[in-house]
């Protein structure tokens, strides 16, 4: 049955009918509109609907919105903080991007990772990133624009 | 740099919000409000649809399909071929830029809509973007538009100032009168260019002068995909739109038996059930509700004549297959030297899986059907099919559906098949409203039309010297044409693609057949990012690879023996052996192996390192690639689709196959359908010739070159040669345990 749920998403609070066990990523993509934050498999395993939930990357496609105890930032809000700007502004710089359907993904799972860890090391990339496919393989810019954020 | 920006449709994100605030979500004060950037909008059709400037309202210059320039000096390049990732569009505007003399920075880009007389390529001979063939074949035609509208320009201005055209010269958009220096920019002439004579002939720069093509540039495409502005088909919102979740049948030609709804339809936010032959779905105000819907839906299928198909049964088929050969092509008389060749004769077969193409973005078509039109909000590789087919469906004259191309979230091949929006003008014609139809990533991998399964036979006789003296390949597949072109392809007639990579080698072989023996399946196929070549170069470089080990020759020497007067393909493989470090010893079970092709226009080796550990798995260690793709229109691209092909080709080698058992497809999401993920990729480095040849094709030569490399590299360490794909560890870690 529907709801009034209420999130804070990107600084301002929403309130929003649904189900309580909707996926936050529907709520965002079809409620919100914040079609950024894009659908890949459903199930956790690609990592392109990465969120930030308190700072921390979590996958929206499989966290039910009654789950969600915190602050979301998609990928639309992400250049407003300190790392996630600075990822940006890398990716940029190195054209990591190629179709870039999983890059929001990408950039916040990087976001996150710089934000407690400015100077990243290739053991601490691969942890921190082997959870967002990218079908383009990417990858080594990926790791590149990391080491240069 | 602009693209797409200042294009004029109402303001998606208002939109937006105002249907938001409609479907129950109360936002308070949500501002999606920031400065217009590139791609985050759907082109202006009014704009570049039509070659007409009269009949589009566009104010200004529009000579061609590829050029607007507006009067308020708005420069639009549209380009030809879709952007799914592998930068076209950039390379696509450099090229016309290159000779209109404008800046990357000062045009708008914009995807060409469906229109077979203005965007047919003289490759694929269809308005289509596939088998590497874009910068091939647009190189000409694009620059020849930007030389024939510049000097229309120029024309222009030249009358209004008494001038012959040949004093006047332009830079970045604006016309110069040398001798007097009067400028006019192109904006104040689009007007007066309109009646100036198309030229019949136009002179093209030389290489030596060219300013953008050959420099590395940023790509028009990446800024929106930073920051979640980009709009792809899935991202598509329009008023009233509503969601679908389906069901499809799970087998190959079944139907749908009955369907009990009663309880989907009592689900608030469900608002309509709606069937097709082999599929239902369940439409709702939001994807979820769908979704929800259609789980409560209770559905029987008439699986059909493949209700107990199997791999076993499939690949027993095409292995026994014997129907009459068809000729690939023929040198001397290879029979003749095998059979007198005696014991220096080696024999191998060869097996491939089916593949997905397991494009990131899942299948989805935004249709909306109305009595006098349709508009189909989609990402494909074919344009002027996808209206086609679906005007057919719905019934409609082919003109007035409009087909709003997107942005496409890998399409690897996917996206050149039509089956899905046919899928979706089934459904969006029984609703008045827009209908966006959204599959899942279980059906997307299980509904997809898959890469051809193989089965290859190759001999090949060696002379005195170890190198081969004749050489037969035999490949057994279907063929995709029955399914690209919509009737059966002729059973006599020769797929090229089947015998791709495998005709016409880089090596010279003073004799040597290649052909194929067609055997056609139930499965539905489709051309996967390499098309024949992928399949066809493994097996001869595997082969290659074994015929060395086999005289004990070193495999790139093997190979320079053979090369002859091919000097292009010579110098990649020498080069990718010195990067490499070809010589240099490694540990044990650690090993490095070769590959080295023609295809699409480019030269290109590649030698993978990699270590075997005793359990079997592989792990890599290093890549080096050396390409030799003639002009390298955009160098950074270049760069980018080799790193990202060999990565796409060796994560289907290490990991992929699509089975069958009992008529379903047994692989469904990521878990069971790996791919290569960040911890596993390799340092890798790529070293592209500097060439003045014409431009070759990029987008799959990396995917090309990936397996035999990684498969020669695994025999190296091992001593196992695997002669099927996806590797087969059980094999190599056996063998470890002996070694």
């Amino acid at each position: 049955m529907n709801s009034m749920v209420s999130l804070k998403v990107n600084g301002l609070p929403v309130e929003v009918n649904a189900t309580p066990d909707t996926p936050l990523l529907w709520v965002l993509r079809d409620h919100l509109g914040l079609t950024g934050t894009k659908f890949g498999c459903g199930i956790g395993q690609c990592g392109a609907c990465t969120v930030h939930l308190d700072g921390n990357p979590v996958r929206s496609c499989v966290l039910p919105i009654s789950a969600v105890k915190g602050e979301i930032t998609t990928i639309e809000a992400v250049g407003e903080t300190a790392a996630g700007k600075r990822v940006q502004a890398a990716w940029l710089s190195l054209e990591v991007v190629q179709c870039g359907y999983c890059q929001s993904g990408q950039i916040m799972s990087a976001a996150a990772l710089i934000a407690r860890n400015a100077r990243p090391n290739d053991e601490d990339i691969d942890a921190a990133m082997s959870g967002n496919l990218c079908r383009c393989c990417t990858y080594p810019r990926i790791r590149a624009a990391i080491k240069a954020a | 740099m602009q693209t797409y920006g200042a294009i004029g449709e109402d303001a998606l994100p208002d939109k937006a919000r105002r249907r938001f605030l409609t479907a129950g979500a109360l936002l308070i004060g949500f501002a999606l409000a920031r400065p217009l950037r590139a791609f985050e909008r759907e082109p202006d059709l009014a704009a570049i649809g039509a070659l007409d400037a009269a009949a589009t309202g566009f104010n200004g210059f529009v000579p061609d399909g590829f050029i607007r320039i507006g009067v308020d000096g708005r420069i639009v390049l549209v380009v030809p071929s879709v952007e799914m990732g592998q930068g076209i569009a950039t390379g696509e505007a450099m090229m016309i830029a290159e000779e209109l003399e404008v800046g990357l920075d000062q045009v708008e880009v914009a995807l060409a809509p469906a229109d077979l007389h203005a965007y047919t390529q003289s490759l694929l001979k269809a308005q289509a973007t596939g088998g590497s063939t874009s910068v091939r074949a647009f190189f000409i035609p694009l620059r020849q538009a930007g030389a024939a509208a510049r000097t229309m320009l120029i024309g222009a201005a030249a009358e209004r100032w008494r001038v012959p055209p040949a004093e006047c010269v332009v830079v970045r958009g604006v016309i110069t009168h040398e001798r007097t220096g009067r400028t006019l920019t192109y904006g104040a002439v689009a007007s007066a260019a309109r009646r100036q004579p198309m030229p019949t002939e136009v002179s093209l720069k030389p290489v030596s002068q060219f300013k953008l093509i050959g420099k590395p540039a940023k790509r028009v495409d990446t800024a929106a995909k930073v920051n979640g502005i980009a709009r792809f088909g899935i991202d598509t919102i329009v008023e009233g739109m509503r969601v679908a979740a389906i069901a499809m049948c799970p087998t190959i030609d079944g139907r749908l038996r009955s369907l009990d709804e009663r309880a989907s339809r009592a689900l608030p936010g469900v608002v309509d059930i709606l069937r097709i032959d082999d599929a239902v779905a369940v439409v709702g105000e939001n994807y979820w509700t769908a979704k929800l819907g259609l789980d409560l839906l209770k559905i029987e299928w008439d699986e059909g004549p493949h209700a107990t198909l199997t791999s076993a049964t499939l690949a027993a088929s095409l292995r026994s297959a014997q129907g009459t050969p068809i000729k690939g092509s023929l040198t001397g008389d290879p029979d003749r030297v095998i059979q007198e060749g005696g014991k220096r004769r080696i024999e191998a077969t060869y097996d491939l899986p089916y593949l997905a193409h397991a494009a990131l973005e899942p299948i989805n078509t935004t249709i909306h059907v109305r009595p006098d039109a349709c508009d189909i909000w989609v990402g494909t590789q074919v344009p002027e099919i996808a209206r086609m087919v679906a005007a057919e469906i719905i019934g409609l004259p082919p003109d007035k559906v409009i087909v709003r191309n997107h942005l496409i979230g890998g399409g690897f091949g996917r996206r050149l098949a039509v089956d899905t929006i046919q899928q979706a003008a089934r459904f969006g014609m029984q609703v008045s409203y827009p209908l966006k139809i959204l599959w899942t990533r279980e059906q997307d991998i299980q509904h997809d039309r898959f890469r051809p399964a193989y089965h290859d036979t190759i001999a090949a006789a060696l002379g005195k010297d170890g190198l081969p003296t004749a050489w037969t390949h035999r490949t057994r597949c279907s063929t995709v044409r029955s399914y690209y072109d919509r009737k059966p392809w002729p059973q006599d007639r020769l797929d090229p693609d089947a015998v791709a990579g495998a005709a016409d080698l880089p090596y010279a072989i003073p004799a040597l057949r290649s052909e194929w023996v067609r055997q056609d399946g139930p499965v539905a196929l489709n051309w996967w990012r390499g098309v024949g070549e992928t399949h066809n170069v493994f097996v001869v470089e595997s082969f290659l690879d074994e015929l060395a080990h086999a005289v004990g020759q070193d495999p790139v020497a093997y190979r320079r023996a053979m090369l002859g007067k091919n000097s292009r393909s010579l110098a990649v493989l020498n080069k990718a052996a010195q990067l490499s470090g070809w010589s240099k010893p490694l540990p044990p079970r650690r090993a490095r192996g070769i590959s080295l092709h023609d295809s699409f226009g480019t030269h290109a080796a590649l030698v993978m390192e990699v270590e075997v550990d005793t359990q079997g798995e592989v792990l890599l260690r290093r890549a080096t690639a050396a390409v030799d793709c003639g002009i390298a229109v955009n160098p950074d691209s270049v760069f980018a689709q080799i790193e990202g092909g060999v990565l796409f080709g060796l994560s289907a080698a290490l990991y992929n196959g699509i089975t069958f058992a009992n008529g379903r497809v047994q692989q469904s999401n990521f878990h069971n359908y790996r791919q290569i993920r960040m911890n596993e990729v390799p340092p890798f480095e790529v070293f592209v010739m500097p060439s003045e040849e014409k431009p070759g094709g990029l987008g799959e030569v990396g995917t090309v070159s990936a397996a035999p490399a990684l498969a020669n590299a695994i025999f190296a360490a091992t001593g196992v040669r695997l002669r099927a794909l996806p590797i087969d560890r059980r094999a190599l870690g056996a063998k470890g345990m002996q070694s």
